[in-house]
């Protein structure tokens, strides 16, 4: 039963790590990308949230829109002030633009927040679980977070088939220039697409900080989960971020309970290698570039 | 008249720690080993393309190599900086096996997931004192006379052997098709440059260094902490002195690595505010100034004290102008 358990929470740990995993995806699909600032990204708008909970005292589930909408300006802004420049210069200025603003998000928020553990108080929902049996109790948020993971894929899915926007966003993915000829304004698209990524970023990010404790130094770690999981599951498929996310997170949990928690990250990352090794273009690959 | 300045400033280093006392010693140790970690990273980035945020993950196990190799195997510490070199390179094989597989910025950020992947190895090994780290015993019962220009030397060395290498490695045919493959990797293998080979080559070259340098810092230390010996500061330093520097230049690094001295040596206590400003100076100079100052000094002066570029010399008067063409990525002055 504690295997069951162990499997159980994992899934639902996969879904959190799909929430990571999704904005990354979709910056790089979009501009090809690799934003190695994500993981800060998603630990910024846990300290946004803070901040409006501690001016504002109310249940820091309030804050989740708020938090979006201003992860979605500054995603805007981010892109079309600084990010917008590198986009047509290759891979190499990206990975060190986007590496120095890991560094500057990360030391802002020491030098604002100190190193200090910091917590979200959403009251009893945060303990709550279903009880299955006397072994086996699925906790209410993490199955909150699943689910959210789950409308957040498909809501996108539909955003990127049925909408304008999203069109625009397939097309300056698939070529730049003719896009542009067809009087697409590429800035302003990229511009969108990070806005979005960073708005998916703060529900992940607020979610995990009602969840657990948080502190600036996260973000390397959670960059790297959602990585994984979008090579687990195959470059260009939502689908297949959300079984990525599944795959470490079960990686993970079974790895703790098999061989004790201190192997839980490594076993996880070990998957990862496993997976690179044999199936490079992972699970469900719809590209097989990267 | 620069060669005999060189030699001059050469010979001046090697019997530095004669006259210059420990605590400059111990500084210029670091000064060599970063210039010899950058002098490497800008040889994976600047020439093969291949931009690695992973390079810690060899710099901890040269670490913990030495370790392994004067603490438990008792094998002078002197002697076991050799060992850790090839302990990198052993590891660089199949490491790059797996994250060759991946191109640009997630290669990038797969040589960050090896580096992890070996410091929560070396953390979980109880004999290596797992998170909270271990003193390096054979490093600390040397005498302080001998152990810091002992290191001095290993250092320079390094630095040296660093920038020797990608001298010559660049001078050769193999450098004509790494800066064939980071200017366009289709046209350079089409052209027969064995791309897995030279990119292999430039890894395994970057991951032995990596390590000695690791190793010699071991030594400096006197303590390992896979924190430490693994973070991603390292990477964070190195990314900053070759950008500043000037990427693809062998002088870029090593005007870089001066400039981030200055900066440590003056800025260091205010913590947060010092790793600011190295990540927005990285950024500002990447965007508006991707050539560095080096770049800057050589669009203005056309001199190079390494040229490893190729240019085409036009013999008899009276044919063609002298035009150079360069094979390096700066455009024709």
């Amino acid at each position: 039963m504690d295997w069951v358990n162990a499997a159980v929470q994992g899934i639902l740990l996969g879904g959190l790590y799909a929430l990571f995993a999704v904005g990354l995806s979709l910056v790089f699909g979009t501009m090809r990308l690799v934003n190695l600032a994500h993981g800060d990204l998603t630990v910024l708008p846990a300290y946004v949230a803070l901040m409006l909970v501690n001016a504002f005292r109310f249940n820091p589930f309030y804050s989740i829109p708020i938090t979006m909408v201003i992860m979605f300006v500054f995603g805007y802004l981010l892109q079309r002030g600084l990010l917008n420049t590198i986009v047509r210069s290759g891979d190499i200025p990206g990975v060190i633009v986007t590496f120095g603003i890991s560094i500057v998000i990360q030391n802002a928020l020491l030098l604002g927040f100190t190193a200090n553990s910091q917590g979200l108080d959403a009251g009893s929902i945060e303990n709550g679980s279903i009880k299955i049996s006397d072994r086996l109790a699925i906790g209410w948020l993490p199955l909150i977070i699943f689910i959210m993971a789950v409308i957040v894929i498909a809501a996108l899915q539909i955003y990127t088939q049925r909408t304008k926007m999203g069109r625009a966003f397939r097309a300056v993915s698939d070529d730049q220039d003719a896009a542009r000829l067809m009087g697409i304004n590429n800035k302003h698209v990229w511009a969108v697409a990070m806005g979005v990524a960073l708005l998916i970023a703060a529900i992940g990010g607020v979610m995990m900080a009602i969840r657990t404790t948080f502190d600036p130094l996260l973000g390397s770690q959670r960059l790297i989960y959602a990585f994984e999981a979008v090579i687990i599951g195959g470059m260009g498929s939502s689908w297949g971020t959300l079984m990525g996310g599944v795959i470490l997170g079960l990686a993970q949990t079974l790895g703790a309970q098999a061989f004790g928690s201190a192997w839980s990250i490594l076993c996880g990352h070990v998957v990862f290698i496993i997976i690179l090794a044999f199936r490079p273009q992972g699970l469900l690959a719809k590209t097989v570039t990267a | 008249m620069i060669l005999g300045f060189g030699v001059l400033v050469a010979i001046v280093l090697i019997i530095f720690p004669l006259f210059g006392g420990i605590p400059w010693t111990r500084r210029l140790v670091d000064f060599f080993t970063l210039l010899a970690l950058a002098q490497l990273w800008n040889l994976m980035l600047g020439y093969a393309g291949l931009i690695s945020v992973g390079q810690q993950g060899f710099i901890g196990i040269g670490s913990y190599t030495l370790w392994l190799f004067s603490d438990i195997l008792g094998i002078h510490p002197f002697v076991a900086v050799i060992f850790a070199a090839i302990g990198g390179a052993i590891i660089a094989l199949p490491a790059a096996s797996l994250v060759f597989k991946l191109r640009g910025g997630y290669l990038a950020i797969g040589t960050w997931v090896l580096a992890e992947v070996m410091r929560l190895i070396v953390a979980n090994i109880k004999r290596t004192g797992g998170g909270s780290g271990t003193t390096v015993q054979a490093a600390s019962q040397l005498a302080t006379e001998t152990r810091v220009p002992g290191t001095y030397w290993w250092a320079l060395g390094l630095a040296i052997v660093a920038i020797g290498v990608t001298y010559f490695l660049l001078r050769s045919r193999t450098g004509l098709g790494l800066e064939a493959m980071r200017d366009n990797d289709l046209a350079a293998e089409s052209s027969g440059v064995n791309l897995w080979r030279t990119k292999l080559l430039t890894y395994v070259v970057a991951g032995a260094g990596c390590a000695a340098a690791g190793a010699v810092v071991a030594i400096h230390l006197l303590r390992i902490q896979p924190a430490a010996a693994f973070s991603i500061n390292w990477t964070a330093y190195l990314i900053f002195i070759t950008v500043i520097g000037g990427v693809g230049t062998i002088e870029g690094p090593v005007i870089g690595t001066l400039i981030y001295f200055i900066l440590r040596e003056t800025t260091s206590q205010y913590g947060e505010w010092y790793f600011i400003v190295l990540g927005l100076l990285a950024i500002v100079v990447t965007i508006w100034s991707p050539r560095g100052i080096y770049g800057y000094v050589v669009r203005k002066t056309n001199f190079f004290l390494f040229p490893v570029q190729r240019k085409i010399r036009f013999k008899g008067a009276g044919e063609s102008p002298p035009t150079q063409v360069e094979s390096g990525a700066e455009p024709v002055a």
